[in-house]
């Protein structure tokens, strides 16, 4: 929504003289970090990180699984798997209003929907193209949507999800409904003009938006030093004025807490926030990238040093929660995701005729 | 229990590879993400890791071993605390890797199905006009205009945007007016992005608003079609029917005046092609008034393609509180017996004066306006063909994969025991349209090209 031509002059952030001096315009941009610097890790009781730990256990469990069914044909075409992601997802979607805020992503888009608490059963039942899919089989790995969640998908050209998500925050605007879009794009989709386009009308509009770049260090197979000029994709706001976020992708009380700050100011109408999460995906971009452009060691040291699922696991050993408690629940999620795939796997194919629908919604 | 080790797939098309080197031997220990073997493809060679915890309990497929189909059992992995010997396959091992090697699931089973395309329903009419009601002079920019200023004052929802809709009132004074009545919430000026603000219509329109995106011409679409189909076309298919997108993207399309090749191009074919959306390119002003209305209420996402060179030609308009017209719906704009012209857009005016010329020469010709380019109003032309026997089609655009060439097909397909000539279209020349005047002339389509088309066909 434009501003009427007086409010508009009226705004200091806009008027062009005199120009605020550099270090003015630094500290404006850097408030949010600051303020998210003085405390950066989420005060979670043991029942809340358990819970964050739980979700974050199913998204690895499910992803594993989907990967071994690609393995055995079942799953065709791409298949993103999210595993070593799993605290960017959660982090940000438990701060979330569920049914006010919504969501929309890429391609990498099952553990957001698992993010959500959708049934695991039609999502893999998507996976392997069925008619109980979330889809009825139509849509596949990469476009999953569930709009009773304010999931906007699942969406496959890399930065498109970008712009779609400005649309998703005018709307709250227009709506007034006190809602915020998070969008979740890559380090590649992070270099995509329409990404730029966004930010630019999102700042100017002060749309309800958290961007949220998931910095798996890799666009495919090109690491970020040789794709991006500007490798701290949190500083690329600032020719916006949208204020930055560095945030620890693999830290999952971090992201809670960088969320929590974000959507606050977001919440008070001040426009959109740029947040980076440094993240690490385990696999290779797709189930058919042999991901030779790293080294296994690379790989290795982040397992084992900064695993998001391991590092919740300390926190709530920490708190006092006994060991066999997760055990237990590692196997119930085990037995969850094992059921998913007998479903998925026992699920019929798409009638036919199913070919033939939502084409159009209207008939003509 | 014990666990399958099965030979995977490592691409979309992979259907057998080559069991190099096994990195682990039988006794082994291994924990979740160790590489086990390494598995050549025709494209690479892929490292194959361990998910679960366990002890390599039997190698099955020794390495080096080519030719592996996927979904062969390769391994056996002991669980945790289980005996190596007690980890032997279980029965069912070797028929489930044989059914997962072959087919897809189910396919097999169910044979070709012929499937068919659902019926098509029974036409709407346009509705009937009552008698007695006031007819108006209308340019076509104030009827477009009168449409959008009609659905925004009727549903909240719908707001318009674009490069200088709102303060400067419109770059072909389309939006004039509407500033000044809706304000800047629901009038709003964009910058000069237009894969940007498509996208935000788009996603707008996914969160529930109806948007009116004005393209300032669709030349400059260009930068933004990727929305138009693959963000809003596809949306509704790809997820089962859930989420809709009900945006409208309009603006003039064509040649316009001298513009020069980059500015002078019409993109009805190209977004005609796209199941998921509708396509819309009126000729006068009762048409653009009645199916841009139509337009903004639609629950898809419409193309709504309108031309410069007509935005300011006048003609009547039924002066009703609701003039909505049906979408899909050709219109025969001028009945005749012994031709039928197929056209749409600003070419329709054209086929109209040919046809006026051609009665003087004692041809009737039947002009058929298409109003919508998607869905097709086959059952028009059709009809059209059955009464004249014979068909032209007149189309400014390009000649090569056109709408005319659709309209040949389609003739060829189901009306070709009707046909007494070839079926002949009227295009422009097939070349990026030039600056020169002179040059310009001879590469649009006019009058006198469609009367020399119907002589043929009519053997005159």
């Amino acid at each position: 929504m434009a501003k009427t031509p007086s409010a508009r002059s009226a705004s200091p952030k806009r008027t062009p003289a005199p120009k605020a001096s550099a270090a003015e315009s630094n500290s404006s941009l850097n408030i949010l970090q600051t303020e998210f610097e003085k405390d950066k890790r989420f005060k979670a009781d043991a029942d809340t990180l358990l819970h964050l730990y739980e979700q974050m256990l199913l998204i690895r469990r499910f992803e594993e699984k989907a990967g071994q069914l690609y393995g055995l044909g079942l799953i065709g075409g791409f298949c993103h798997l999210y595993i070593g992601q799993e605290a960017v997802a959660i982090g940000l979607q438990s701060a979330a209003e569920p049914g006010k805020d919504s969501v929309i992503t890429g391609y990498r888009d099952h553990g957001h929907m698992l993010a959500y608490g959708i049934d695991p059963n039609i999502i893999m039942a998507e996976l392997t193209g069925r008619q109980a899919g979330i889809s009825h089989g139509k849509g596949g790995s990469m476009h999953m949507f569930s709009t009773e969640h304010k999931f906007f998908g699942g969406h496959g050209i890399v930065g498109a999800q970008v712009s779609l998500g400005g649309g998703l925050a005018f709307a709250h605007k227009y709506n007034e409904d006190g809602g915020l879009c998070i969008a979740y794009f890559g380090d590649g989709a992070a270099n995509q003009g329409q990404v730029y386009e966004t930010m630019n009308m999102a700042a100017l509009w002060d749309l309800p938006i958290v961007f949220v770049v998931e910095n798996n260090q890799y666009a495919m197979g090109t690491a970020v030093k040789r794709s991006s000029a500007e490798v701290e994709f949190y500083k690329r706001g600032a020719a916006f004025r949208i204020p930055g976020m560095d945030v620890d992708g693999m830290d999952v009380l971090e992201v809670r807490q960088a969320a929590e700050v974000a959507f606050k100011y977001v919440r008070e109408g001040n426009g959109p926030v740029l947040m980076e999460c440094n993240t690490y995906r385990y696999r290779g971009h797709s189930m058919s990238d042999p991901a030779k452009y790293r080294t296994r060691e690379e790989v290795q040291d982040v397992r084992e040093n900064h695993d998001p699922i391991e590092r919740a696991k300390a926190d709530l050993l920490k708190l006092g929660v006994e060991e066999d408690k997760l055990k237990d629940m590692d196997k119930a999620i085990r037995a969850r995701v094992a059921e998913s795939a007998d479903f998925a796997e026992n699920s019929p194919l798409p009638e036919p005729g199913e070919l033939y629908t939502d084409v159009l919604v209207e008939e003509y | 229990m014990a666990i399958e080790l099965k030979m995977p797939a490592l691409s979309p098309t992979m259907e057998e590879g080559t069991l190099a080197r096994w990195l682990v031997k039988e006794g082994d220990t291994v924990s979740s993400g160790d590489v086990l073997a390494e598995i050549e493809t025709d494209k690479a060679t892929m490292e194959f890791e361990s998910i679960d915890e366990g002890v390599v309990g039997k190698i099955l497929v020794p390495e080096g071993t080519e030719e592996v189909k996927v979904g062969t059992v390769i391994a056996i992995l002991a669980a945790e605390g289980e005996e190596v010997s007690d980890a032997a396959p279980a029965p069912a091992a070797e028929e489930k890797a044989e059914a997962s090697s072959g087919e897809k699931p189910g396919a097999d089973e169910e044979g070709p199905i012929a499937v068919s395309a659902p019926e098509a329903k029974p036409r709407k009419a346009d509705p009937a006009i009552p008698a007695g009601t006031n007819m108006i002079t209308l340019s076509v920019r104030e009827a477009l205009r009168d449409a959008m200023a009609e659905e925004m004052r009727r549903d909240e929802r719908v707001f318009v945007m674009g490069e200088e809709v709102a303060e400067y009132q419109g770059a072909y004074k389309v939006t004039q007016g509407l500033l000044d009545e809706f304000g800047p919430k629901r009038v709003i000026d964009t910058p000069i992005t237009e894969y940007g603000f498509a996208g935000i219509g788009t996603g707008a329109a996914m969160g529930g608003l109806r948007p009116v995106v004005e393209f300032m011409t669709f030349n400059f679409a260009m930068q933004a079609i990727d929305h138009l189909i693959n963000s809003a076309a596809k949306t509704n298919y790809m997820s089962g029917g859930q989420m809709r997108c009900p945006v409208v993207f309009r603006g003039p399309n064509g040649a316009a005046s001298r513009v020069g090749a980059q500015h002078s191009q019409n993109y009805a074919p190209w977004y005609a092609s796209v199941p998921g959306l509708v396509v819309i390119a009126p000729y006068d002003a009762s048409d653009a008034k009645g199916l841009l209305k139509a337009a903004i209420r639609s629950e898809d996402p419409v193309i709504f393609l309108e031309n410069e060179l007509v935005y300011g030609e006048k003609f009547e308009v039924a002066q009703l509180d609701d003039h909505v017209l049906p979408i899909g719906k050709a219109r025969i704009m001028r009945e005749g017996s012994d031709v039928t012209i197929v056209s749409y857009s600003i070419a329709v005016g054209i086929a109209l004066k040919a046809a006026e010329e051609l009665a003087g020469e004692g041809i009737e010709a039947e002009v058929i306006d298409l109003r919508t380019i998607r869905p097709l109003d086959k059952e028009a032309v059709l009809e059209s063909l059955a009464k004249t026997n014979r068909v032209v089609i007149a189309e400014e655009g390009w000649p090569t994969c056109s709408v005319a060439s659709e309209i040949v097909a389609l003739c060829m397909e189901e009306g070709f025991d009707h046909l007494d000539a070839p079926v002949t279209r009227v295009c422009n020349e097939d070349v990026p349209l030039p600056y020169a005047a002179n040059l310009e002339k001879l590469a649009l389509i006019d009058k006198d090209k469609v009367i020399a088309a119907v002589k043929k066909v009519c053997y005159r």
